[in-house]
């Protein structure tokens, strides 16, 4: 049973790309990526792996980082790999314990699962100065793979069974922000740490061994230092880890397959809503329903989960570094939540999926279709770029500083709207269709991201130069002058880059429309 | 409900057709989904597209509203060609595609608003011809419940009445009482009819035969992406069934031997 998950996989993984040349690209990218990032680990281990106690203290700290980045990463950022969706086993009479590591075995599958599995066995290798505590790092490389693969199915599980009940999905922003907050400043401790010299990292590293995250990567150190007691002591604490790990994620998985997630009540709400608050013409029209989407759609609204995280860790960040430079950091806000709200509606149409046969039928002028989304995304986005601009100058003394600031940011902003404008015309991608777990990503889709991400960095970068060579100018010399030139040419480069993105994106929609579709309905 | 309004159609003399098809193909790769069909759909008719399952129905009714661009061939909407001038052929056109999905975080009454307001309506014209849609669908009380929350048939009502919100002249219904309920497909039967006979033009595609024999006065039976039989649905079916001549046509008709292991539990 385990072997023939495991062929469904390899099977499902095999036709998506058969289906999406531009996945096999995506994943082609994330595995270069992640090779070059294995051989500077080697590097680092080899070189390190002279002194016991820095390998130690190295690989306790990059384990723990792994463990929680396997359990975070996929709720908050990218979310997981379900082509093995446990809910879609519910009709299948599958024994629950095969079942369980046929789904674990399957997490492997992949290039973040293949990439851990080579990681672990490396670090495991670099313990050869002592055949005891490399006998130890082998055996217990298992425990450490298993330990990362299932916190993050179980962070998922849970991330979902709480989403998946409609009336916490309002919540769901709140409660997912809080443990977010903490980020803050975990971050200024290790900030603090690191400047206050390196003798912190043994210590912290001591710590985290004695924790469930740390201790399975703590082991063969342990040994080499010869610390058998110790040794044991974590050995038996990550292998309960493990166990309460598979345990929760029994739970969780067995309620997801007895109670597959469907609509809990019925949501209502009267009239025609917000349609009755935009102008009543198409671009109105794909205004308000494009906002609905942000307000009801997780995978819209998740989107927005990453604005207050920036808040808190660049402001933690900056309160905690000397002035100069913190003041800069925090100066950093608004440009960034302009560029990030700017990027957001690049992959519009993708997530309409072939609901976007509608605007189609209707025959809707592809620059109303543009225009009506960027206002959605406008009617929130502006607010908050000219506050995130504006509060953090004011407040810490420098409001000289805020005309500029907001003018780098409403241009990101405006010049990011008007770039996802015209992509998301021309460009679809493989993203969560809609009703679909918002944490989930078809494989692949990371690669193709970076690489998306990327060209449009690179692309709004160059078109902004005009605004931020003027803005530079005006925090270095402290000029008032060129702060209004920042603002004038801000808001001129940004209307420029808006205006021809919604005409060239409305011009492509216009001629290539029924591709379009057949594009998005590839997803299926 | 016999098809007979096609004597009160023949009266006039034969305009424009509503509809006409001139040897559309589409391929995806190596497989021809859509093999050189031509094809008039007279004004006034009630045409059914018939075919066994992947005959190219989907296909054939997309490359004629434009949600596909054919490979060759021209759809004209009355008189207007729907590739080279889409913007007027669509206003004449109401849509019911297959297949795809809605926009279904909207409520019921949202949608059918949203489908009027992209097409340029009114606010008043919009909220009123909303208000009317949903009750003939019998989806007054599930007005304000969103759509993702509908069950198969009341989506389909839904969209049915997004595609019915301007007016057209011309409605293409792909598979338009899957999974409706009998009162509601009979209530949705007596709307399509009264608007036939007020001159418009209905195509709908189903593999009911029985459906389109009491329903439709013209049918075309497609399979494999070729057009088999077209015209009057007397002319087609002649003196047996329409679901006879469509099997006889068609083929493919398996006898029930094999699987007998089915009846031994």
């Amino acid at each position: 049973m385990v072997a023939h998950l495991l062929r469904l996989k390899l099977l499902l993984l095999r036709n998506s790309l058969r289906r999406s040349p531009w996945q096999l690209v995506g994943i082609i990218l994330g595995g270069l990526y992640a090779l070059g990032l294995l051989a500077l680990l080697l590097a680092a281990l080899f070189v390190v792996g002279a002194d016991p106690a820095l390998a130690r203290t190295a690989v306790v700290l990059a384990g723990t980082v792994t463990v929680v980045g396997w359990a975070v990463v996929p709720v908050v950022f990218s979310g997981v790999d379900l082509t093995l969706d446990p809910a879609r086993f519910t009709t299948y009479a599958i024994p629950v314990p095969q079942l369980l590591t046929g789904l674990a075995v399957g997490g492997l599958i992949g290039i973040p699962g293949a990439t851990t599995l080579l990681a672990v066995l490396a670090q495991a290798l670099s313990w050869y100065r002592s055949p005891v505590a490399l006998a130890a790092a082998l055996l217990l490389s298992a425990v450490a793979v298993f330990t990362c693969v299932l916190a993050s199915r179980v962070a998922v599980a849970a991330a979902v069974s709480l989403t998946g009940s409609r009336r916490f999905r309002d919540l769901t922003g709140v409660l997912l922000v809080l443990p977010l907050v903490l980020l803050g400043p975990i971050i200024s401790a290790v900030g603090e740490g690191i400047s206050a010299g390196a003798s912190f990292l043994p210590r912290l590293a001591d710590g985290l061994s004695w924790t469930p995250l740390g201790a399975v990567w703590a082991v063969p150190g342990d040994i080499a230092a010869g610390s058998y007691g110790p040794a044991a002591a974590k050995s038996v604490i990550s292998i309960l880890f493990l166990a309460v790990l598979a345990a929760a994620w029994r739970t969780l998985l067995l309620r997801a397959l007895v109670r597959p997630p469907q609509a809990a009540a019925a949501r209502r709400s009267a009239g025609a809503g917000l349609f009755a608050r935009f102008p009543a013409t198409p671009t109105g029209a794909v205004a308000a329903r494009s906002l609905i989407y942000w307000l009801r759609d997780p995978r819209y609204s998740t989107s927005l989960l990453v604005m207050p995280l920036l808040v808190v860790v660049l402001v933690f960040a900056g309160r905690d570094s000397q002035a100069g430079s913190g003041l800069l950091v925090t100066l950093a806000l608004g440009p960034l939540i302009g560029f990030l709200m700017g990027f957001s509606p690049h992959a519009d149409v993708s997530y309409d999926n072939t609901a976007f046969a509608l605007h189609l039928a209707t025959g809707v002028s592809g620059r109303a279709d543009r225009a009506g989304r960027v206002l959605a995304c406008a009617v929130f986005a502006v607010p908050a770029v000219v506050l995130a601009s504006v509060l953090p100058a004011v407040l810490t003394g420098h409001a000289g500083l805020a005309v500029p600031v907001l003018g780098v940011g409403l241009a990101a902003l405006l010049a990011g709207l008007g770039l996802s404008s015209a992509v998301s015309a021309r460009y679809t991608y493989n993203v969560p269709l809609p009703g679909e777990n918002a944490f989930k990503t078809p494989p692949g889709s990371a690669g193709r991201s970076l690489l998306v991400q990327g060209a449009f960095s690179l692309l709004l970068f160059a078109l902004l130069l005009p605004v931020l060579v003027p803005g530079a100018a005006a925090v270095v010399l402290q000029s008032t002058l060129w702060g209004l030139v920042t603002l004038l040419a801000g808001l001129l480069v940004g209307a420029a880059v808006l205006i021809s993105g919604i005409r060239l994106g409305g011009r492509w929609m216009d001629a290539r429309g029924p591709e379009l579709l057949q594009q998005v309905s590839v997803n299926r | 409900m016999p098809g007979g309004y096609a004597g009160a159609m023949t009266s006039t003399p034969d305009p424009v057709p509503a509809l006409s098809l001139r040897g559309l193909v589409k391929q995806f790769g190596s497989k021809t989904a859509v093999n050189g069909i031509s094809l008039d759909v007279p004004q006034g008719s009630f045409y059914g597209l018939v075919g066994p399952n992947g005959a190219g129905k989907t296909t054939l009714l997309s490359l004629a509203t434009g949600l596909l661009r054919p490979d060759a061939g021209s759809a004209r909407v009355h008189g207007t060609d729907g590739w080279a001038q889409p913007l007027e052929a669509k206003r004449l056109m109401g849509i019911l595609p297959d297949g795809v999905r809605l926009f279904d975080r909207l409520t019921g009454e949202q949608l059918v608003t949203y489908a009027g307001l992209l097409r340029g309506m009114d606010r008043e014209t919009v909220q009123s011809r909303t208000r009317d849609l949903l009750a003939a669908m019998d989806l007054t009380a599930d007005a304000g419940t969103l759509v993702v929350d509908y069950s198969a048939g009341m989506t389909k009502k839904a969209a049915l009445a997004s595609a019915l919100i301007h007016a057209p002249r011309l409605l293409v219904l792909d598979e338009p009482f899957e999974a409706v309920d009998p009162v509601s497909a009979a209530n949705i039967r007596d709307i399509l009819t009264g608007y036939v006979r007020s001159g418009g033009t209905v195509i709908v595609s189903s593999h009911v035969m029985d459906l389109v024999q009491r329903m439709c006065d013209h049918v075309a039976v497609v399979a494999g992406g070729n057009l088999l039989a077209a015209g009057t649905v007397d002319d087609v079916r002649g003196d047996g069934s329409l679901e006879d001549r469509f099997v006889a046509l068609v083929g493919g008709r398996t006898h029930s031997e094999g699987l007998e292991w089915l009846r031994t539990f």
